[in-house]
């Protein structure tokens, strides 16, 4: 356990301190707010001679992270950092460095997309790229943005894994909130993440194809491969967690439930709003109420069986999406949880709360509201309406 | 639980205050989180910050509604901003002003009330109306939420020593009116 | 016989190909015209070996003396080579 003093850190400060402790060796970004003051501090720490690293400003984030991708295809240890329409403009990119098998790790300042321009939270950007094959870590605080980019590496490093991750951190309610942060030492996130020239790279001694091109025959096969991968990859990130824990004290699991041993609802929810969702519990719970929250902390792979185990004996479940689906009957994150229930032959009744776009923000006093709606599906069996649009005007 | 809110305008450094006393409540082994409303910021216009304070960790991360403590770094502000909207019966506010808690008292009653002229302690000591680091001084002075010295040591890490003796200033000259 | 294509859990990850296909497919047969040097007239300019797009096309140095070279092992014949040559001293010969 550190007993080092906390310092007084944004979350992306946090990020670019944790970027300079993993000593990579390319970063190519392209600035967009709320993402930008990861990479200025980064291009400090270049600058300054505190970060022995190519830092390539790059003229659009298609170029930032293709150039992410060169680089690790030559062994290199790379990142970048984007949000909103950056995250979009990589898209397809995305899809091949997952595919490539490459280790890129990228934080995303989680942002709404246009039109109307908004430079506030939600998950409008990240849910447009759940199918990309990337692993997606969400964080709650500075804190664990800090942490969790230090375990991103070593899970996208791992031979067992070998695919692309992103850190997922709410756009300015994270970003640009200053919070006490622990910090390793530079020691300990050397020997946790230790820096080694990537396997399945470009290398002219010992050459190989990379890209090619897949008939029929065998692009199915890859593609599976790749999905395949990422399924199993849980494992990894559970193990990675668990053993981040042993060296910090720290360890968030893949979903973070919270009184939910005897609770008759519960809530479940990504990203920052899970924090006032606890705290709001902890009222209830104060009060008497048997009420429960999980956060969910890994979005991709899917957690299915930890979510289902702790849903069991729930008499309703709602789930938070900070985001729509437009078309969809449903938002992204109750999709998941919905379908997670049906493999397991449940039929929990859900809500499904629409909350938190553009930066809405989301009070302790709205969340009890969800909680209230919960309550009287639970009472009465009956889900009179399956989706709500919390603070919706009209 | 503390909760402060900062009403200034773009330029005079309340978000950086915020994170300056985040700062000195994290050296006294507390919790706190500095924010801010963001949006297109320009200099002059309205801006609102928040600081969040705790013994225990905090997982509250929506606005600040009702605050405890309420700081005005402008009284200009007043025109067009209601600075006193949801804060605590009891509550208090700080203003940079010239008038005397006495004279603010008709306005604001019921609340404790501390008065500073900072913008004149700023310019006659750092020369610029950059009041941040002076309106640090009145809301110790009123409060005593943190030590002087720790607020005096995170001054000094980002600023320079001008800026502590206009803290120091601050703390001497504002003139406390209980509620 | 025809080798049975591999599982997916027996490929490289990523799709990663080791074999060097492009040393072993010679795709020289797949030409109708070939590309012959009139090396009496080559100023050795080096113009085709920057145009080719194999590219097949090469210096050989002997004796102190060097000379345009075409791999037909790996020409296709498509006969840009000819094309740019500027003292057209290439000639496209039937095979």
């Amino acid at each position: 356990m550190k007993t080092v003093e906390p310092i007084l850190l944004s979350g992306n400060l946090a990020e670019a301190y944790a970027i300079k402790q993993l000593d990579v060796d390319v970063v190519a970004a392209y600035p967009i707010t709320p993402q930008t003051t990861i990479i200025e501090k980064i291009s400090e720490y270049v600058a300054d001679g505190e970060l022995d690293a190519n830092f390539m400003l790059v003229e659009s984030e298609h170029s930032a992270i293709s150039s992410c991708l060169s680089a690790a295809s030559a062994g290199a240890r790379v990142f970048t950092s984007t949000s909103s329409q950056g995250l979009l403009l990589m898209h397809e990119i995305l899809f091949i460095t997952s595919a490539l098998r490459l280790p890129v790790v990228m934080a995303v300042a989680n942002r709404s997309v246009s039109a109307p321009i908004n430079i506030w939270c939600d998950h409008g950007d990240i849910m447009p790229q759940r199918d990309v094959g990337w692993i997606q870590l969400f964080a709650e605080s500075a804190q664990e943005a800090y942490d969790k980019l230090i375990q991103a590496y070593r899970i996208a490093e791992d031979p067992e894994v070998r695919l692309p991750v992103m850190v997922n951190t709410d756009g300015i309610i994270l970003s640009h909130t200053y919070e006490p942060v622990f910090l390793l030492e530079d020691s300990e996130v050397a020997s946790f993440v230790p820096w080694k020239l990537y396997p399945l790279r470009l290398d002219p001694e010992n050459p190989l194809t990379m890209g090619a091109f897949g008939y029929p025959e065998y692009y199915f096969e890859t593609r599976y491969q790749s999905a395949k991968a990422l399924e199993d990859s849980i494992n990894t990130i559970s193990e990675v967690d668990e053993k981040f824990g042993e060296i910090s004290g720290r360890k968030y699991g893949t979903v973070s439930p919270f009184r939910c041993e005897d609770a008759d609802v519960i809530l479940i929810s990504m990203g920052s709003i899970s924090e006032t969702i606890r705290a709001t519990v902890r009222k209830l719970r104060e009060k008497g109420e048997k009420v429960g929250m999980i956060s969910l902390k890994l979005f991709r792979p899917f957690p299915f069986k930890e979510m289902i185990s702790l849903v069991q004996d729930v008499k309703a479940v709602g789930v938070v999406d900070r985001a729509f689906s437009p078309g969809a009957a449903v938002g992204p994150v109750f999709n998941d949880i919905t379908s997670a229930l049906y493999l397991s032959k449940m039929s929990v009744p859900c809500v499904n709360f629409f909350a938190g776009l553009g930066g809405r923000d989301v009070r302790m006093a709205e969340v009890e509201d969800m909680f209230e709606k919960l309550k009287e599906v639970a009472n009465t069996g009956v889900v009179k309406e399956h989706r709500y649009y919390v603070g919706l005007r009209g | 639980m503390i909760e402060i809110r900062w009403h200034g305008r773009g330029g005079q450094g309340a978000v950086t205050a915020t994170q300056l006393l985040a700062k000195a409540c994290v050296k006294e082994g507390m919790y706190a989180q500095a924010f801010a409303m963001f949006g297109p910021e320009r200099r002059g216009s309205p801006v609102v910050a928040f600081t969040r304070i705790d013994k225990e960790p905090i997982d509250v991360r929506s606005n600040i509604y009702e605050p405890d403590i309420v700081v005005v770094f402008d009284t200009l502000l007043m025109q067009s901003v209601d600075v006193k909207a949801g804060l605590k019966p009891g509550g208090t506010i700080i203003f940079n002003t010239q008038s005397s808690p006495k004279e603010l008292e008709k306005d604001f009653p019921g609340f404790k009330i501390g008065a500073v002229n900072a913008t004149e302690i700023a310019l006659n000591r750092l020369g610029v109306p950059i009041t941040n680091t002076v309106m640090l001084g009145a809301l110790v002075k009123t409060t005593r939420i943190v030590d002087l010295e720790n607020i005096e040591d995170v001054v000094l890490e980002r600023f320079n020593v001008k800026n502590v003796e206009a803290v120091k200033e601050a703390f001497d000259k504002t003139l406390v009116l209980e509620g | 016989m025809k080798k049975e294509l591999p599982y997916w859990d027996e490929m490289e990850q990523g799709f990663v190909t080791r074999t060097l296909t492009e040393m072993i497919n010679k795709t020289g047969t797949w030409r109708t015209f070939k590309p012959v040097i009139d090396h009496s007239r080559c100023t050795k300019c080096r113009w085709c070996i920057i145009y080719c797009p194999e590219p097949c096309i090469h210096m050989e140095a002997s004796n102190s003396d060097e000379k345009v070279i075409i791999d037909y092992d790996f020409c296709k014949g498509c006969g840009i080579c000819a094309e740019e040559c500027p003292v057209k001293v290439i000639d496209m010969v039937e095979e």
